[in-house]
């Protein structure tokens, strides 16, 4: 359902993806793991169509040519992105950004719009997922949540949106360890046959919740090694100290990464 | 920002609604300003000697002033004497009912989504309805007289109410005021007159809508709203014109009088044609609004949403002189194309424990200019006052620009005076977030902007605020490339 084929991505001179190649099967969870720097966010955002990189390779989802298609297409498309550090956006209300994005890929697929009555009885559903609080709805996007609630707010909207490729990107930064289950449990409750999902992430922990079919190891904006789950729990008995050796990263993350 | 760059070709095509004209019959005074045209609009309006005196000694200091030109706007040299002061659409001498007014009139306000039959408006909203110089009806007259109110033209009230208008015009912005009220005070033509008696809440929004449909006129109306001892009234205005390639003036009036425990909210949608993408016509919007708190415990609040207009020039202001008094000024102004906005507001203190808010929201794209200019001026006398205020600025896109000029005069020791002020710019960070959850480009900055104006937005009328929301989307059209 996704195939990324010699995927490159350049910021002004900075070459952060070096040939990427990735297969993932409909259904199926992939874990990218690896250290600062290796590009890992990066991938995550060329995929989501993020300005400003420069790309070359082919990245074919669904059999479409994903790379020539804008984010909102994309979104259309059914390409999530949970945010590393989702964005504050004041004055306009959580829960009515939701209804906008859900009511725009519904306009864009020919398919009715929800209003706000039948919106306020899906979104009330899916909130249990994550077990969020109603009060959070109605206040501005991000703006004051706890990290916690952040991600919990994520996963949230991927809950409402129903996409078909999932990319989660650092979603287990900044959690204590009762937000990180919550979160694990609302992704493994979205888990399903038709619904692929590739989960960024620099720690082991994250994989003890929700379990990947498949491991890659990320360094210097490449795949280095691949491999079952049993991947993850080496890399976090002998940490990425080995693959250094293999590659040397090109650039530092942003700052905010957890480490 | 380099999505949100600016599409002059998408800009030019951002469409004004409201830029029709309809062909009416119209009364048009000589071309030009002078004594005889001052006595024709006077004899025509059959005014009594007093206001045709005020009228005069309005003019005669008038002549003896300067344009300012301290504001932070550009525009070529007015030529006051190649304006029509006068325009009316011709109708019998009055109106017995609705039915009577000129049918194309009605179809113009039913053009312009605004019904005139009674039956058809929403039953809590009365409109007052001035084309060009004149009123042309004014709706639930009958229903307001029960309870005591008083809603009419301002010609009406000359002459039905003589002692009340002569007791208030000019009260708060007296002849001498500025330039720009002192040619309102010579020439002006009409507007609307609102007087709420003691203890008396006004059972229904007021509301009047201002429409200039001839060319090369000016606007120059009047209005005064009273509000006697505990007495309270919302009102609205609105304001559309047609598209013209010359700019059109409209130097208006208002003057609000709030006695002890009353209150006064005024809520202003502006949506003047505000000229093409190349700066070419649009109304100059020179406007002179003061209330005055002159009870203890009073409030006057002006909310405005300022859209259109090729210049915006006003600050809606309120001598806070009744003790314990409450002024609030809650403003949206938006600078699109080659717009230009400069206003604020004036919060005067002089009785003790008075308060304001001030809390502005600006918006530049395109080559769009804003300016917020306000003063804070706190008396010695005004012990314990306070104020709050709070300006933000909104880019989007590269070549526009956002201005701060905040005056602030404190004469006593006893005062608190707070300001903020925040200029940012519609992040890439925030785009993509929009986008990527599926909301297309254009909508998604509409939502940022209205979410940055929400403040101000939750001020407004029900019906106002979705309007407001639906001006700034069409402003916005055509700003990310």
């Amino acid at each position: 359902m996704l195939r990324i084929e010699n995927l490159h991505a350049k910021v002004g001179n900075v070459e952060v993806l070096r040939g990427v190649n990735l297969e993932l099967a409909a259904g199926e969870v992939h874990a990218i793991m690896g250290p600062n720097g290796s590009g890992k966010s990066t991938l995550a955002h060329v995929l989501a169509g993020r300005e400003p990189y420069e790309v070359t390779g082919r990245v074919l989802y669904e059999d479409r040519d994903l790379l020539a298609m804008t984010p909102e297409e994309r979104a259309t498309a059914g390409v999530f992105l949970a945010f590393q550090h989702p964005v504050e956006i004041p004055g306009v209300g959580n829960l009515y950004l939701l209804r906008t994005a859900f009511n725009s890929i519904r306009r864009a697929r020919g398919l009715e719009e929800l209003g706000p009555v039948e919106f306020l009885g899906l979104a009330e559903e899916k909130m249990k997922l994550v077990e969020m609080d109603r009060s959070f709805m109605n206040r501005s996007v991000n703006e004051g949540f706890s990290g916690g609630e952040q991600k919990r707010n994520e996963i949230f909207q991927m809950a409402i949106l129903e996409p078909k490729l999932a990319i989660l990107d650092e979603t287990d930064s900044g959690l204590d360890i009762d937000a990180l289950r919550v979160v694990a449990n609302g992704v493994n409750s979205l888990r399903s046959p038709e619904r692929t999902m590739l989960v960024i992430t620099h720690h082991q922990r994250l994989l003890e919740y929700i379990i990947p079919d498949r491991v890659h190891v990320m360094a210097g904006g490449r795949i280095v090694r691949s491999g079952g789950k049993e991947l993850a729990v080496e890399l976090e008995a002998h940490g990425y100290a080995g693959l250094d050796q293999l590659t040397t990263p090109l650039r530092s993350e942003p700052v905010g990464v957890p480490q | 920002m380099s999505s949100v760059s600016i599409d002059v070709a998408e800009l030019a095509n951002r469409e004004y609604q409201y830029g029709f004209v309809t062909d009416l019959d119209t009364d048009l005074a000589p071309r030009g300003l002078n004594e005889d045209v001052i006595a024709l609009i006077s004899s025509k309006k059959g005014e009594p000697e007093w206001l045709l005196e005020w009228r005069l000694r309005a003019y005669h200091h008038w002549i003896t002033l300067t344009e300012p030109r301290w504001q932070n706007v550009k525009y070529e040299p007015i030529d006051y004497q190649d304006i029509i002061y006068y325009a009316a659409p011709k109708q019998k001498a009055s109106i017995a009912s609705l039915d009577e007014v000129d049918p194309e009139v009605r179809a113009m306000f039913d053009k312009l989504g605004i019904s005139l039959t009674e039956q058809e408006r929403l039953s809590g909203v009365a409109i007052d309805a001035v084309v060009d110089s004149v009123s042309v009806t004014t709706t639930f007259k009958e229903k307001l007289a029960e309870a005591g109110v008083i809603f009419c033209s301002f010609s009406d009230a000359v002459k039905n109410h003589p002692d009340l208008v002569r007791a208030y015009l000019g009260s708060v912005v007296p002849y001498r005021d500025n330039f720009f009220a002192t040619l309102n005070s010579a020439i002006f033509t009409d507007g609307s007159f609102c007087y709420i008696p003691r203890g008396v809440r006004c059972p229904m929004e007021l509301s009047t809508y201002f429409r200039i449909n001839a060319a090369d006129t000016g606007q120059f109306e009047r209005t005064l709203i009273v509000a006697e001892d505990g007495a309270s009234v919302s009102y609205l205005e609105g304001c559309t014109a047609p598209m013209r390639d010359e700019h059109q003036l409209h130097a208006a009036v208002v003057e609000l009088v709030a006695l002890e425990g009353a209150s006064i909210k005024y809520s202003t949608v502006q949506n003047w044609y505000p000229g093409d993408a190349e700066g070419r016509g649009g109304i100059y919007n020179f406007v002179t609004k003061r209330g005055k708190c002159a009870g203890a415990n009073s409030k006057i609040s002006w909310t405005q949403v300022e859209t259109g207009s090729a210049i915006t020039w006003k600050y809606p202001g309120v001598v806070l002189q009744g003790d314990n008094s409450v002024g609030e000024f809650y403003s949206v102004a938006v600078s699109a194309n080659h717009q230009q906005a400069d206003t604020g507001t004036k919060m005067i203190h002089i009785g003790k424990n008075t308060s304001s808010t001030i809390v502005s929201k600006a918006i530049s794209t395109g080559h769009g200019q804003n300016t917020y200019r306000g003063l804070v001026k706190i008396l010695r006398s005004a012990e314990g006052a306070k104020n709050h205020t709070q300006c933000d600025s909104l880019l989007v896109g590269p070549d526009c620009g956002a201005h701060t000029f905040p005056y602030i005069e404190v004469k006593n020791s006893s005062s608190e005076v707070e300001h903020e002020a925040s200029t940012s710019k519609v992040s890439e960070d925030q785009l993509f977030y929009c986008r990527q959850r599926g909301i297309g480009e254009e909508e998604a900055v509409s939502m940022i902007v209205n979410g940055f104006c929400r403040e101000v937005f939750n001020e407004l009328p029900m019906e106002f605020a979705v309007e407001a929301q639906r001006l700034l989307s069409v402003s916005l059209e055509g700003s990310v490339g």
